[in-house]
């Protein structure tokens, strides 16, 4: 194999790049610009043949006010979320960088819940809302919990929250405990010798230089958020009443259960590009705030 | 004297907030581990203990393992664990065998259509696969006929996961392996691909060790991509056949317990062992992400 020659250099492109592009494109780039060519078209699923029908599946999106109700939601949901996540993952690898006895230990530990899929993690934690909970509400008297949260619109939502924020606080704390661990030691020395408090260490010192760590769990936890489908599925299933039916599932729903492929993949398009716009802002400001140790 | 006082006063004090901060701790540990625990208490008990009382540790008729019995053979326990193990260990050795190609490819060759590809995975990132899976639904089921395959599956994660981990090695190489070694190779005679094999992929061990942790954790775990590719029973995953478990035994409590426990531990093993891998792995991963 020469691989000076113009022939030569095509075969090494083919071997090396080959096979990762083929998969890229067939299953990446090629459905991403078939679902644009879907949305103007009124595809069913089943029959072989379709229409082109123009902008009607825009207005169709537009009129569906399911989706904007579930794109609302979501949007709740993430701001609940990603604030909670990111406060006690910043909470805990504060303390398991200090330290504590056993920290490799809990740090493991915490961690834990992000082995397990999110199907999984919502069927343990039905168990724990509708009997669990329920039982400890009954025995001791407690209001809050003597009927099971996943029966009330309200509490099911927050049931949503609870185990979103179990979940990924335990994944962004050692993302965090990374950040920590980066921060000079002669800094905080220094900060220390000219009689910085603890909390004027965090605010002043700590804080800033780990800008970086923040940038990367907020886009995390706000990317995972905004797509929450599994844990949807096996916690409420969108029940009760459909009242906690979030934006993916609404898409899905659309396109699987009602059949209106070009519908449900424009309000999937939708999805993206306010995901994409928020990620992107929090990116940018994020970057603008960075400085050097 | 006066420096020595203050040295203690602040020892002191380090213990007593050193003490709090271990209580602290430990009970957002019993919080964060309970719904595990719960589960696994109620898995030996018989139905009437789980509903009654789901908080008590053992059946007032003495554990069971009833519920494992019918767990693991309804669910088809070992051919859905075979299932996953197939399906994510052959998509991740694909996935490091053509990504890390790929990315040394990109690194040591500057051509012009290189970089427009790297381009392009980098800006497919942000795709989120809620956007691909109706048109790939469309395509490779009702155009292509393909759905129901293993092989279907593998190919799809692979073209999920390339961009990823050509980005992750792409930024490993590039200063990691130093060009020097692989020109000796050249004037012994290596071509490229012998290079590649030989010298540097043995170089990427980190790099494959985090890729692996990453794309095993998601391929094990994920469950979308999966439902809609595999609808017949005995191609079913571990998190399908779960779900399926799920919807068909929703009262029989201590069986839905058991299955959960079958589908957990596995993962909770393999992590006893293999914790500091898996949290470094999660760790470079995100920060080079």
């Amino acid at each position: 194999m020469n691989e000076n020659t113009k022939r030569g250099k095509f075969l090494l492109f083919l071997i090396f790049v080959g096979p990762a592009l083929l998969c890229f494109f067939a299953v990446v780039i090629v459905p991403f610009l078939y679902g644009i060519y879907l949305t103007f078209t009124n595809w069913d699923g089943i029959s072989p043949n379709h229409d082109f029908v123009g902008f009607t599946n825009y207005v169709a999106v537009f009129r569906d006010s399911e989706f904007w109700k579930a794109l609302l939601l979501t949007l709740q949901y993430v701001v609940f979320s990603v604030l909670l996540i990111n406060v006690i993952a910043f909470i805990l690898a504060y303390l398991l960088t200090s330290g504590v006895k056993g920290q490799s230990f809990l740090r493991s530990a915490f961690f834990t819940p992000n082995l397990i899929g999110g199907i999984i993690l919502g069927f343990i934690w039905s168990f724990v809302f509708s009997r669990a909970l329920v039982s400890v509400g009954q025995t001791l008297n407690i209001p809050l919990f003597s009927q099971s949260w996943l029966t009330d619109p309200t509490k099911a939502f927050w049931a949503l929250v609870v185990v979103t924020v179990w979940q990924y606080s335990g994944y962004m704390m050692i993302i965090y405990i990374a950040g920590f661990t980066g921060v000079p030691k002669d800094v905080l020395e220094a900060a220390s010798i000219d009689g910085c408090t603890g909390f004027q260490t965090v605010r002043h010192i700590i804080l800033p230089l780990m800008v970086p760590s923040f940038v990367i769990c907020l886009f995390l936890s706000i990317q995972r958020c905004f797509m929450v489908y599994d844990l949807n599925l096996s916690l409420t299933g969108g029940e009760p009443y459909g009242s906690t039916i979030m934006a993916a599932m609404h898409v899905y729903q659309k396109a699987f259960l009602s059949k209106q492929y070009g519908t449900g993949q424009g309000e999937a398009f939708i999805l993206f590009l306010v995901v994409a716009a928020i990620t992107l802002t929090q990116i940018y400001l994020g970057k603008q705030k960075e400085v050097d140790a | 004297m006066k420096q020595k006082i203050n040295n203690t006063i602040g020892g002191k004090k380090a213990k007593a907030s050193s003490a709090v901060k271990t209580v602290i701790l430990s009970a957002l540990l019993l919080v964060y581990m309970l719904p595990f625990l719960i589960i696994l208490v109620n898995s030996f008990k018989g139905k009437r203990a789980i509903v009654r009382t789901p908080l008590v540790l053992i059946d007032p008729h003495g554990p069971t393992v009833q519920n494992f019995v019918k767990a693991f053979e309804k669910m088809d326990f070992v051919k859905s664990f075979m299932n996953s193990t197939v399906i994510t260990v052959v998509s991740v050795a694909l996935i490091i065998l053509v990504a890390s190609m790929t990315a040394y490819f990109f690194v040591r060759k500057n051509w012009m259509i290189n970089k427009v590809i790297f381009a392009m995975m980098l800006t497919a990132m942000i795709i989120p696969f809620q956007v691909i899976m109706i048109p790939l639904v469309s395509i490779y089921g009702g155009q292509l006929g393909l759905l129901d395959h293993r092989a279907t599956l593998i190919f799809m994660n692979v073209g999920f996961g390339v961009a990823m981990a050509v980005f992750i090695y792409h930024g490993f190489i590039k200063t990691g392996v130093p060009v020097s070694l692989e020109e000796a190779a050249t004037i012994d005679g290596c071509n490229q691909v012998q290079i590649f094999f030989k010298i540097v992929f043995p170089l990427l061990k980190a790099t494959t060790a985090t890729v692996t942790v990453l794309d095993v954790l998601w391929i094990w775990n994920d469950y979308l991509l999966p439902s809609l590719v595999l609808t017949k029973k005995s191609l079913f995953t571990l998190p399908l056949s779960t779900y399926a478990f799920y919807g068909t035994y929703t009262i029989d409590y201590g069986a839905i317990m058991a299955a959960l426990v079958l589908t957990t531990i596995p993962v909770i093993i393999l992590y006893i062992f293999l914790q500091k891998q898996i949290i470094s792995g999660v760790v470079a991963g995100a920060v080079k992400a």
